[in-house]
């Protein structure tokens, strides 16, 4: 049974989710984050990833788009966002309705 | 010519307009089930992109802050301020049908610690503390996100298979169907206009004979 919210990410930007009672796994490079996510995604039902780790290995968490758990979630890094998080809502748009509604507009 | 090749008989005519009422009348439940899908979706990817907005901007902060924080101490003290967090994050989580799609859905219980600072103030900065009640005022917000996103995701994913579905049955099951529909009736119709002249011959032949 899974269970919890585990963070997963470069150790400047996860450890301060340690002190708010989450787990974190602090991973330095992207072989290491793919194996820690494959792992986690068996024991936990929520999983923020920094997006900086997630861009790289987005062909694995494309696998777990389409079940309900385990949820993976891109959040950003302490460098800031770089942009993957809205990626993936503008990608879910186009695959939706076939064209980008939501954005377009904004950019006029 | 997009045509199913069968014998071109009554029982195959009457069991093909069968499959062509099915057809059609799945067409439009699938058809409906698609606008309803994504009149919803709409409503979850609005409420995504202004959660994950609201969350990169604050949760952006929270971290610099943090990060200014270790800075400020060094790592051993910050490392040692949150080794033991006081506070534990108890979920719940359970599954919401959204038009049969099965999306996540979370309850967060309120965790049994009362200490949100789990260290001396006199050992660490202000920035410390105020990254760590911004962040765990923010994790609901998080898991909100991490709830509509999903659902966001599975509801693409579902409304994509769909219209698949629809556009192979408004475009090719349909129209194979009445064209194949169409093909027998003519069959039909010709065999039966065939035995009218074979009688009118045969009876024509049979008076000229008589005569």
């Amino acid at each position: 049974m899974r269970s919890g919210i585990a963070v997963v990410g470069d150790k400047d930007s996860v450890l301060a989710f340690k002190a708010i009672g989450l787990e974190v796994f602090p991973v330095s490079n992207e072989s290491e984050a793919r194996d820690t996510v494959k792992q986690l995604a068996r024991s936990y039902e929520v999983i923020f990833i920094t997006d900086k780790l997630a861009k790289k290995i987005d062909n694995l968490l494309v696998r777990y788009k389409a079940r309900p758990y385990p949820v993976v979630v891109p959040i950003p890094s302490a460098e800031g966002s770089n942009g993957f998080g809205i990626d993936g809502i503008r990608e879910d748009v186009e695959k939706a309705i076939g064209v980008d509604i939501l954005f377009s507009r904004e950019d006029k | 010519m997009a045509m199913i090749q069968v014998n071109p008989t009554r029982m195959e005519l009457r069991r093909l307009k069968t499959r062509l009422k099915t057809a059609t009348r799945g067409h439009k439940l699938l058809k409906d089930k698609s606008d309803e899908m994504i009149r919803r979706f709409m409503i979850y990817i609005r409420e995504n992109k202004k959660l994950r907005e609201e969350v990169e901007a604050e949760l952006s902060v929270a971290l610099r802050e943090f990060m200014l924080a270790r800075a400020v101490s060094s790592d051993a003290i910050i490392e040692e301020a949150i080794a033991m967090p006081g506070v534990k994050v108890g979920l719940e989580t359970s599954t919401i049908n959204v038009m049969s799609v099965n999306v996540p859905s979370f309850t967060i219980k309120e965790g049994e610690g009362k200490e949100l600072f789990p260290y001396s103030f006199a050992s660490v900065t202000s920035e410390l503390d105020s990254s760590i009640s911004t962040l765990s005022g923010l994790l609901v917000k998080m898991l909100k996100l991490a709830e509509v996103e999903k659902a966001c995701n599975m509801l693409a994913d579902e409304i994509e298979k769909n219209r698949r579905r629809v556009n192979a049955l408004e475009y090719v099951m349909i129209p194979q169907l009445q064209e194949t529909i169409k093909y027998i009736t003519m069959k039909l119709d010709e065999n039966e206009r065939s035995a009218t002249i074979r009688l009118m011959k045969v009876k024509s032949m049979i008076e000229q004979r008589k005569g």
